[in-house]
């Protein structure tokens, strides 16, 4: 298991710190801010592409102009309702935008406008598949919020630079219960969100682009305690591997405080990926009197039943329900159907494969060789470098006996060089599968004329010696004979 | 025919359509008599040489079939106009040149109107004698060193100084209806949802609309037919069928059902105001309107409803200003710093002073007290409104407490100043269409008005009530021109 440093996994699955045999459990609660997919901010109409050019993509409304008014973008609102429905959750028909004030320079308003009491998404769940089985992780609510602008320090030494470019942009934040027990959790919980908005296409999920990025609350409390500890609040961690980074460092903070008798402030922290430690940032003293108050330039937000109906009905098929379909029709292991729904690339891929080919072989190459592939190059599976139609003809070819697996994967790995036509490559490289018995009982008949010392040694009973004699045949047919040909005429040659 | 200044929008419009006046001897004539009138102070930057060349161009190729037809018109300074500065009377506005149009002015552009200046104001419109306006307080042409009232007071002064023919201010608590009474002028503050707030400086979003100031009531439904409209910019305008209000206006009110609410007779008030009402009353019953006694039994609460839920609401609406992006900055070592400096010398002191009611109202702790309490009793207003439009079509109410104060009077005493609002704030928590008519002088000879309040939607109702009352009261305003320099 990765990250489970800092503590240890139990017999009954509970990652448990632990300090002169006292068990410590770590409690662990997310909200996830998650980019929602949509052409135009939450309240103007900018575009809100990544990667242009600072303050570009910004509107009279963004950079909060006197007497401009927010008009709410109503895709944005149906992304919500549709992420929603994948968490299972509650949809609520009125929901109310409100300001959070303060003042920061990349915040043009002085205040944000976000969902405080009344959230759009009520309470719902996530399925967790671990290694033990499966664990649900409840949803406390998702609400609809605008993002800020972006402060730059470090390009002019004596002033701030501000990019409003991603001020306004819509952001759902998801907000888990304290459900989760472990970092691994936190990575197949994270993994489980971005996999069900990405199959919903309601976030990107791009965590090195920012659209996707977490506070982590966590606490320590001695194994068997009912009672939650006192929580710190990591903000803004932008990657899993630092969110588990962050929960193991801060766990083991709070239970060195514990140990020596000290209290734990509740705090909002910051994690240094440098130095693998979460630092304070505000007590709880200091936190922000956000002074949340229903914003009177929007109404309240009413959702009707028909609209709640017709984005349901346009819900694709989620991982939960392709998982079952996959085992129930395919017959995949669980293992097996898990990693091929994980993301909806991945199984569009699978589906677009076993349109023309065997289940059993498209499950066993695109979880072995092509994923192997993928994680070589560090690609995603939709710049794969084999296509779903070529890997499937590869697969017939296997099947129907025209190549062996083994020639499969050379013609493989030269499919991997600009998607080449498998059919092709067999036929210029002459690698198709010789499957011809007289032209194999004559090959099988050279190898025991020249190893007649060896057929000796085998008659007189060293069985383990048919091996070789595969070996040899196969080498003489430059690898191209049919296995299980040689194996039969071999031991009718052998035994008779 | 009479002098052009003096001439009413009706006039004036009749006449370019005759073609008896070109708008560019119109727009001279409201220029000459602006420069001769500087010692009102009630412009904060003129458009002059523009309306002078745009008069022209109208004149060039007039379009008659326009609803003002080349009219030239000044306008509060809290409207966004494209290219012309914009204030809100505030320093920390100063240098703020819009790169667009409010809804409400380009309402009036796209019907021929041409823009003369922008016209002074209180700071943000907070205030009720123009008095908190950076560029300095305003005087009333009614008499020398009077207040013009607020926050309007530079739009109410122009239109009864014959400045410009009409004007728009707004009105979050009686910012158009007190001045308008305070100057003997005509004011409506629309129904809340009529007229776009896109583009106008916010105050407190939920009681702000923009409303025609006149001189006569058919000037004024020719100005609000102009102005209403529904725009998607503003996600709380609404989308209703709107009336022509001057062509729909009439003097037949018989019938009409017209409530008193008790609850107006308040404490000290003086007498001729008592006076006013009433004879407003017999003018009413002589049009052949019923005269209906009610209870509005929340009064009471109105005001101090109001100044907790629009200081909560500008205390944000104000954030944005804070030297970030635009406007007044003063430098500072840090941001802090310079946020602290920048609004401590960009706001007066009125702003500040509600900026920080505001902030502790809506702070952890308090909120549930102050904020959510007020956001109840003004249901209740609500409330009290609408069980009153079970009984009678319109309401009948003193526009103000008193006539127009002396300059510096109350500047000492914000509470004093508050109390001006009182008949007019219960209006905008309710949402409700109010008109103020001039109805009677009071022992100085210094104008009075009455307020006429509508249904949801029904202006058409309160200014055919207006337009009657107008008739029977027959109001002049009587200004002498003081303070003319020649």
């Amino acid at each position: 298991m990765i990250f489970q440093t800092g503590g240890y996994v139990n017999k009954n699955s509970e990652y448990l710190i632990e300090r002169e045999n006292k068990q410590y459990e770590v409690i662990i609660g997310l909200e996830v801010h998650a980019q929602v997919t949509s052409e135009s901010k939450l309240f103007s109409q900018s575009s809100t592409k990544f990667g242009a050019e600072p303050n570009t993509q910004v509107s009279l409304v963004d950079a909060a102009f006197p007497g401009m008014l927010p008009v709410i973008n109503e895709f944005c609102i149906e992304q919500a309702i549709k992420t929603g429905i994948g968490l299972k959750a509650k949809i609520n028909k009125k929901s109310v935008f409100d300001r959070k004030n303060y003042f920061y320079a990349d915040l043009p308003q002085g205040y944000q406008i976000s969902q405080y009491k009344y959230p759009i998404v009520g309470e719902g769940k996530v399925i967790l598949d671990m290694p033990n089985g499966q664990k649900e992780i409840g949803i406390e609510r998702l609400h609809l919020e605008q993002d800020a602008g972006k402060s730059i320090h470090d390009i002019d030494p004596n002033n701030t630079l501000v990019d409003l470019n991603r001020s306004g942009v819509a952001l759902m934040e998801i907000v888990s219960k304290p459900d989760l027990r472990s970092p691994d959790e936190v990575n197949v919980y994270i993994k489980k969100l971005r996999s069900i908005m990405r199959y919903l296409g309601t976030c990107d999920g791009n965590m090195q682009e920012g659209s996707l990025r977490a506070d982590v609350n966590v606490s320590v409390r001695l194994k068997g305690e009912t009672e939650f500890g006192t929580r710190c609040e990591i903000k803004n961690v932008n990657s899993i591997k630092f969110m588990q980074m962050a929960i193991i460092s801060e766990a083991n903070r709070q239970i060195d405080l514990l140990e020596e008798g000290k209290d734990i402030d509740q705090e909002t922290r910051l994690f240094d990926t440098k130095r693998n430690e979460t630092r304070s940032m505000r007590s709880k003293e200091d936190a922000h009197d956000y002074r949340y108050f229903p914003d009177p330039d929007l109404l309240p937000l009413e959702i009707s039943q028909e609209l709640i109906e017709k984005i349901k009905s346009d819900i694709p098929e989620l991982p939960d329900e392709k998982k079952k379909r996959f085992i129930d029709k395919f017959n995949l292991s669980p293992y097996e159907a898990t990693i091929l729904v994980s993301d909806i690339e991945t199984s569009n891929f699978f589906e677009e494969v076993i349109k023309n080919s065997d289940v059993k072989l498209a499950t066993n190459w695109i979880t072995g060789e092509l994923f192997a592939v993928l994680n070589e190059k560090n690609l995603e599976i939709s710049q794969s470098p084999v296509s779903a139609k070529n890997l499937s003809k590869l697969i017939n070819l296997i099947k129907d006996g025209t190549i062996s697996g083994k020639i499969a994967k050379t013609v493989f790995e030269q499919m991997i060089d600009g998607d080449q036509d498998p059919l092709i490559i067999v036929k210029e490289k002459g690698l198709k599968q010789e499957s011809d018995p007289k032209a194999i009982e004559e090959l099988i008949n050279k190898v025991i004329e020249n190893n007649s010392d060896k057929v000796a040694e085998y008659k007189s009973g060293k069985d383990k010696l048919f091996g070789f004699f595969v070996g040899q045949a196969m080498k003489e047919s430059k690898g191209k004979g049919n296995p299980q040909l040689i194996n039969k005429i071999l031991k009718e040659k052998l035994n008779g | 025919m009479s002098d052009i200044t003096s001439q009413s929008l009706f006039e004036l419009t009749s006449n370019i359509k005759e073609k008896k006046l070109s708008s560019g001897e119109i727009t001279k004539a409201f220029i000459d008599r602006a420069e001769k009138s500087k010692k009102l102070n009630v412009y904060v930057t003129d458009n002059f040489e523009k309306a002078i060349d745009q008069s022209k161009k109208f004149d060039s190729n007039p379009n008659f079939d326009l609803k003002l037809p080349g009219i030239p018109i000044a306008v509060k300074d809290l409207f966004c106009t494209n290219g012309v500065r914009t204030t809100a009377g505030s320093k920390i506005l100063n240098n703020f040149v819009p790169t667009y149009e409010s809804t409400v002015t380009q309402n009036l552009w796209s019907q021929g109107a041409i823009l003369l200046g922008k016209l002074n104001c209180d700071e943000f419109a907070m205030g009720s004698s123009n008095e908190t306006s950076f560029f300095g307080n305003v005087q009333n042409p009614v008499g020398e060193n009077l207040v013009p009232g607020g926050s309007s007071g530079g739009s109410s002064a122009a239109v009864a100084a014959n400045l410009t023919p009409v004007t728009i201010g707004t009105d979050t608590g009686g910012s158009i209806r007190q001045p308008a009474s305070f100057t003997g002028t005509v004011g409506l503050k629309p129904t809340y949802g009529s007229c776009s707030r896109y583009g106008i400086v916010a105050f407190a979003s939920s009681l702000d609309q923009a409303g025609p100031m006149t001189k006569n009531v058919r000037d004024c439904s020719m100005l609000l037919e102009v102005i209403s409209s529904f725009d998607q910019k503003d996600s709380t305008s609404i989308d209703y069928k709107r009336n022509n209000y001057s062509k729909e206006l009439s003097k037949d009110i018989k019938g009409k059902k017209i409530g008193i609410p008790k609850e107006y007779r308040v404490d000290n008030m003086p007498d001729e105001i008592e006076q006013l009402w009433k004879n407003g009353i017999s003018y009413a019953k002589d049009c052949g309107a019923e005269i209906i006694d009610i209870s509005l039994p929340h009064t009471n609460y109105a005001l101090p409803t109001y100044y907790i839920v629009a200081p909560a609401e500008a205390s944000s609406n104000l954030a944005r200003y804070d030297g970030v992006k635009y406007g007044f900055r003063s430098p500072g070592q840090n941001l802090i710093e310079m946020y602290e400096k920048t609004r401590s010398e960009g706001f007066g002191d009125e702003v500040k002073r509600r900026i920080m009611i505001g902030t502790y109202v809506l702070s952890s702790g308090y909120y549930d007290a102050y904020y959510l309490k007020a956001q109840k009793v003004r249901q209740l207003i609500k409330k009290d409104f609408d069980d009153a439009f079970s009984k009678v079509d319109a309401i009948l109410t003193p526009s103000t407490p008193s006539s127009a104060f002396k300059i510096g009077e109350k500047t000492n005493d914000p509470v004093s100043m508050y109390l001006n609002d009182i008949f007019t704030v219960p209006i905008n928590l309710a949402g409700l269409p109010g008109i103020s008519i001039p109805a009677g002088k009071d022992k100085n000879n210094y104008p009075l008005g009455l307020q006429v309040i509508g249904k949801p939607f029904d202006e058409q109702n309160i200014l055919n009530i207006s337009y009657a009352l107008e008739d029977k009261i027959n109001f002049k305003n009587d200004i002498s021109d003081w303070w003319l320099r020649e």
